[in-house]
């Protein structure tokens, strides 16, 4: 079967913490099992969390409030930019406020299906039975979601569903969820039980006897190398999307802590589930650096569009009715222009490549607010959408409420990640991933509104719960110092790159070499997927990398505040992931999700599963840079959730 | 467009900064502010040159990290965050001075980097809500009226920029805090703590060395998100109001 890769197949990869019964009451199994800490030892215990997005600076909070020492890290200068905050569109919940037919059970079907059927049920559910508790506990700490006049929440409806359970404040619900969670992890700053370490960044893991004892960070201002030990270390340092250079993530988003744990005997499960969202700025030209989203709850009310001809070049104003093609609304009449990411991205590489497309080079489609203008009054589309307006106004300099948008698909969010179990604990005991860094709850594609609830649910309830369990069962670990022989060799391997990277002194910028990796996976592991346009990036990302050691150049020093050695270092990282990405799409010959391979699908096109080979989650265990690695399956198991070829007709 | 900029540099906190003169050709007018900046930057690593540091991460107007001084202007001419300001904004030729957040509270780590450290500290004086995970009552049990929510909304907003402290000719915070006074305080989970959140983020913003207020306005004219001058004014009523509950 795998004559055509380099892998090797080890033996599958078991949940051992998932427990059985029925699945609606499997968490509170769970909880009832996990051993507890005595409150009175629980400041014995040092819990290091990386990152502080929404699931970090939930988990640390809460870890701190319930008696944990916490030792917090971000990139950042505070806790507070981490780029949850740029989520828009909303957060989900099972509340069934609507009366409109909701229910945790209905939360629950459609993220396994969103998902394309290869997400574990037994998280899927623990997920959306905690999203109620989530809307709970944000509106208590003073989240101003969007309300109605009577004083309750407000919901509005998302891609992927056909109930409306999405709470919202304005376009800006990310930034607000997150401060809710920065303004409860400074509270625990200010009382001494969260020591707080900002413009720091985790380079890698100190692992002690098979156990996480600790992390290798630099100081961001100083460049100082130093370690802190722990008795376990909590990832949540988000997704890989920058590996495709241009994405929605911020800047500065990387994938070094996980790649790094990965490294470290953490197994990395299904690398290839990317999600490319459908409605983002289109790109204007090379020197662009990121790009931008539109919230997906603008497909409540615009409607998505391009010309019937091929090469129509007139401005939107000029084309007549019945020259538009509102494809998302012809070829799937019951989901419209609210089908999930997934199909409504490739739909639109669809129209563009054959020659419909809009705006400069053709590689865009309009998202028209004319008709939702006309019927609600400039005044309700403002209230519900200005600030995305604005923003679009502010990128393109055109105005939205006069001429259409132009969108095209963009990388946004990553469903691969670190492999947990149910107690979100890596392959490396001691080792916990929460939030976009695991790979638990979406499968292959993930529903609008579903990273925040994700992301909140690890960070407060979840990683809280399970996190106990691992610590009463190992109360009394070795001390760790920086002369164990571990210690000093990950130490050692930190500085020998970083110093390495300074001494090529070569002739071209970190950046050129991110900006032509990204091009590369756009191109071979992006929207659509070939057996050979795979195999041309699997042999291509060697010889990227070859050449990046023998040309790249990093001025300055290492002892120093050195924007350029941060951004190569992180780069080595996507050097290697973007390896296993490629590699991990070309076993998968099936399309789910957000993976589309072009060899495997209907005869009208849409992504053809194939469950009889693929229904498992690909664990893969590193065995050295340009190793074959080692692939453990996971079997994924329905028993409430029957997986059918997906269907938004 | 072909550009002169005249660019902070300051290699360390310790270290005297002065104006350094640099030319960019070829900037495109679709390119944002700190695209330009990357593009003065890759010319000057392949020169073997030590780039320009600035602070930026999201670039869509949102986490608050970048903070330039744009010819005088904190954030530049448009009234957005420097990330979202666009080269549209300038002329061929045009000479244009960039420089870092000057005040007392943020010192300079390097180039056009600040501390804004001293805003975390503001919010951890007070700036929450007391709600420990799992404490919450159902959501719906106590509707919020609209015009308050709104109210709380609006000041929420705030991305913690430091713009407001940059424009203004004392270097004073007091826009920042009461954003978050007026967030918190308009709400019922808020009440409880109204008064000590509001006396002690005040303490603790006349802490860490930022200036008075003396209400010239500069700040909500750089404020790229809007947050109004009145918050000011809301916030101390707020205070008064506390102090007067401790007096008694």
């Amino acid at each position: 079967m795998n004559d055509f890769v380099e892998y090797t197949t080890g033996e599958p990869v078991v949940d051992t913490k998932a427990p059985e019964g029925p699945v609606a009451e499997r968490w509170d199994t769970r909880r009832f099992e996990a051993k507890l800490v005595n409150p009175a030892n629980r400041r014995k215990h040092t819990v290091i969390v990386v990152g502080t997005g929404l699931a970090g600076g939930s988990a640390g909070a809460t870890l701190a409030e319930q008696g944990y020492h916490v030792v917090q890290f971000c990139y950042q200068d505070s806790p507070r930019r981490a780029h949850s905050i740029a989520a828009q569109g909303g957060i989900n919940a099972a509340k069934n406020y609507r009366n409109d037919g909701d229910s945790v059970y209905r939360l629950f079907y459609d993220t396994v299906k969103g998902g394309d059927f290869r997400a574990r049920e037994s998280n899927v559910h623990r997920l959306a039975q905690i999203s109620v508790n989530i809307i709970d506990q944000c509106v208590a700490q003073g989240v101003p979601f969007a309300r109605e006049y009577g004083g309750l929440l407000d919901t509005r409806s998302f891609g992927g569903v056909q109930v409306s359970r999405t709470f919202y404040a304005r376009g800006q619900t990310g930034q607000q969820l997150l401060l809710g969670a920065y303004q409860a992890l400074s509270k625990e700053i200010a009382a001494g039980n969260v020591e707080l370490h900002p413009r720091t960044e985790m380079l890698d893991v100190v692992v002690v006897d098979g156990r996480a004892r600790g992390i290798v960070a630099r100081d961001l201002v100083t460049g100082r190398i130093d370690t802190y030990f722990a008795d376990a270390v909590v990832l949540a340092s988000g997704g890989y999307g920058n590996v495709f250079y241009l994405s929605t993530n911020a800047m500065n988003s990387n994938a070094t802590a996980v790649w790094r744990a990965h490294r470290r005997g953490a197994y990395f499960a299904n690398p290839c589930f990317t999600q490319i969202h459908p409605t983002c700025i289109p790109r204007t030209g090379d020197h662009q650096s990121k790009l931008t989203l539109m919230s997906e709850s603008l497909r409540n009310d615009g409607r998505i569009w391009v010309p019937k001809a091929k090469g129509d070049t007139r401005p939107a104003a000029e084309i007549p009715e019945d020259e538009r093609d509102y494809y998302l609304e012809r070829i799937y009449p019951s989901f419209g222009n609210l089908v999930p990411r997934d199909i409504a991205s490739r739909a639109a590489k669809n129209v563009c490549d054959e020659g419909r497309g809009v705006g400069p080079g053709g590689q865009g489609v309009y998202l028209d607010f004319a008709d939702a203008i006309a019927r609600m009054g400039r005044k309700a589309v403002e209230a519900k959408y200005g600030n995305l307006f604005d923003m679009y106004q502010r990128i393109t300099d055109e105005d939205p409420y006069r001429v259409p948008m132009r969108i095209y698909p963009a990388v946004h969010y990553t469903m691969g990640g670190l492999w947990v179990d149910y107690d979100l604990q890596t392959t490396v005991p001691g080792l916990f991933a929460i939030g976009e860094a695991n790979f638990s709850d979406h499968g292959a594609n993930r529903l609008g509104a579903s990273a925040l609830m994700q992301g909140l649910a690890d960070g407060y309830f979840v990683l809280p719960s399970t996190i106990n369990d691992y610590l009463a069962r190992n109360p009394h670990q070795d001390e760790v110092d920086d002369e164990h022989p571990a210690v000093r060799e990950v130490v050692a391997e930190t500085e020998d790159r970083l110093n390495l990277l300074l001494a090529v002194d070569g002739d071209r910028t970190p950046d050129s070499f991110h900006r032509e990796l990204g091009e590369l996976m756009w191109e071979f592991c992006g929207m659509a997927r070939t057996d050979s346009g795979l195999r041309k990036a699997l042999e291509r990302i060697p010889q990227i990398r070859e050449e990046f050691w023998r040309r790249i150049k990093v001025p300055g020093s290492g002892e120093e505040f050195n924007q350029s050695l941060e951004k190569a270092n992180r780069i080595v990282d996507y050097l290697e992931l973007a390896e296993l990405m490629c590699l991990d799409a070309l076993h998968r010959a099936e399309s789910c999700g957000g993976h589309f391979r072009e060899e495997s699908q209907t005869p009208d096109g849409e992504a053809e599963r194939r469950d009889e080979e693929f229904s498992y989650a690909a664990a893969w265990e590193f065995a050295g840079t340009g190793t074959a690695p080692v692939l453990h399956k996971e079997d994924l198991v329905f028993e409430y959730v029957h997986p059918t070829q997906r269907s938004y007709a | 467009m072909k550009l002169t900029l005249r660019v902070w540099r300051q290699q360390n906190s310790d270290a005297d900064g002065a104006m350094s003169t640099y030319e960019v050709d070829g900037i495109s007018a679709d390119m944002s502010f700190l695209e330009m900046l990357d593009t003065l930057n890759e010319e000057l690593i392949v020169k073997g040159e030590d780039p320009v540091a600035f602070d930026h991460d999201c670039r869509e107007g949102i986490c608050g990290a970048c903070s330039l001084v744009i010819n005088g202007d904190a954030h530049g001419p448009e009234r957005t965050t420097t990330c979202q300001l666009h080269m549209r904004s300038f002329e061929d030729g045009d000479t244009i001075d960039v420089e870092p957040w000057r005040a007392a509270a943020f010192p300079v780590i390097k180039d056009l980097v600040v501390d804004r450290s001293a805003f975390d500290r503001i919010i951890q004086s007070g700036g929450y809500i007391s709600a420990p995970t799992g404490s919450a009552p159902e959501a719906h049990a106590t509707p919020v009226p609209k015009p308050d929510a709104d109210f709380a909304f609006e000041h929420a907003e705030c991305i913690g920029c430091g713009a407001c402290v940059a424009a203004c000719p004392n270097g004073s915070a007091m826009l920042f805090t009461s954003a978050k006074v007026n967030h918190l305080n308009v709400l019922p989970q808020g009440a409880p703590e109204r008064e000590t959140r509001v006396l002690d983020m005040v303490t603790q913003m006349d802490a860490e060395g930022f200036g008075g207020c003396t209400l010239t306005g500069e700040c909500a004219t750089a404020c790229p998100k809007g947050i109004p001058l009145p918050s000011i004014a809301a916030m101390n009523k707020e205070w008064l109001r506390a102090t007067r509950k401790a007096r008694r």
